[in-house]
């Protein structure tokens, strides 16, 4: 007997669980960015700046991941 | 069926469809505009022709608004300044440094064309994002690609230029075997792929989140009329009218996401370009 039938590509879950990575990276950089804006208001576009960077270097983590798991699907 | 009947969504052959990547497909006739079969309703369907659309509301908003420009501004004016100072003064000037005013026109052009095609996600009549689809998003990133390695050649030269890109300072000759084809990979190949899929991923994933919120809280708010079942069951209901106001959340979030997305793509735009400009690595 079936209870319950799923179809679809696993690969979707990794990919979910691939994106753990990327989302402690973006989280952490954003905190620190928190962080030294409340120690020093003053540099905070010189930080945000940098965080984008930062932020686009690790999401294309998640980036490539999504790339994978639609073509390895 | 045992479990079956007691999860509404599944193993219904009748009425739920899941929605996924067909949903983004607007094949149906209802979608196109022309005549089944013809050239132009392989080539004209409803992304490209919101893409016209925002192309063309681009040209008008900024023609009619750098027209007529008083010293004191109306509000119109106000608005127009006011979305090309934060792209030229938070944008353009804090990355690019005094070279600047070169590129802040290709800068407000993208980013007014990548906020109201990530608004026409939300917008009534429109309802799809257009960057859903990928090959748009790509359109642009070979834009950006283009002018940030022709930026990068106008001002070093070709040769100077790879070398520099190529090359980061202070590698002992040994290393370059590794360091050249990753710097390469990194600067020429992520680069635009990761531009492209990262506002791909964005609106695809947010449309399809409302999508699912949508078509399956209308499946659930009208349960019994779209499905095999026959009996009444006013929990799903319940559940679906829940589902569909808090689509309305979603959407709102995705404006946010939307906004976010085209401010992120002309930022990382004006930083490559900057990396291809300045002096040292």
């Amino acid at each position: 007997m079936t209870l319950m039938e799923l179809n679809g590509s696993i690969n979707m879950i990794g990919y979910g669980i691939a994106t753990l990575g990327p989302a402690i990276g973006v989280g952490w950089i954003f905190a620190s960015v928190i962080n030294g804006t409340a120690r020093n208001p003053e540099t905070r576009g010189a930080m945000m700046s940098t965080a984008f960077i930062g932020f686009a270097v690790v999401e294309a983590l998640a980036i490539i991941g999504i790339a994978l798991a639609f073509v390895l699907g | 069926m045992g479990w079956t009947s007691l999860i509404p969504m599944a193993g219904d052959e009748v009425g739920y469809h899941a929605p996924g990547v067909q949903s983004f497909h607007y094949t149906d006739p209802g979608w196109t505009f022309f005549a089944q079969g013809s050239w132009l309703n392989t080539w004209i369907n409803k992304s490209t022709l919101q893409a016209l659309i925002a192309a063309i509301l681009v040209i008008v908003f900024w023609l009619v608004a750098s027209r007529k420009l008083k010293i004191v501004p109306t509000k119109g004016q106000f608005f127009s300044e006011y979305v090309y100072d934060f792209v030229r003064n938070g944008i353009a000037r804090d990355i690019l440094g005094p070279d600047y005013r070169r590129y802040t026109g290709y800068l407000v052009g993208l980013f007014s064309f990548l906020l109201i095609n990530n608004w026409f996600g939300e917008t009534f009549i429109f309802m799809y994002p257009t960057f859903s689809n990928i090959g748009y998003a790509y359109a642009l990133a070979i834009m950006t690609w283009v002018i940030y390695i022709g930026a990068g050649i106008a001002r070093h030269g070709f040769g100077k230029f790879m070398k520099k890109s190529l090359l980061p300072p202070g590698v002992p000759p040994y290393l370059w075997i590794l360091i050249i084809p990753l710097e390469f990979l990194s600067n020429f190949i992520t680069r635009p792929i990761t531009l492209a899929l990262r506002l791909f991923a964005n609106l695809f994933a947010g449309h399809l989140v409302v999508l699912v919120f949508v078509v399956g809280g209308w499946f659930l708010m009208t349960y019994p009329s779209q499905s095999a079942a026959t009996e009444m069951n006013l929990g799903y209901n319940i559940a679906g009218v829940i589902s569909i106001v808090f689509s309305f959340a979603i959407l709102a979030l995705e404006l946010f996401i939307g906004a976010l997305q085209a401010y992120i793509f002309t930022v990382l735009t004006a930083q490559y370009v900057h990396s291809s400009l300045a002096d040292d690595h």
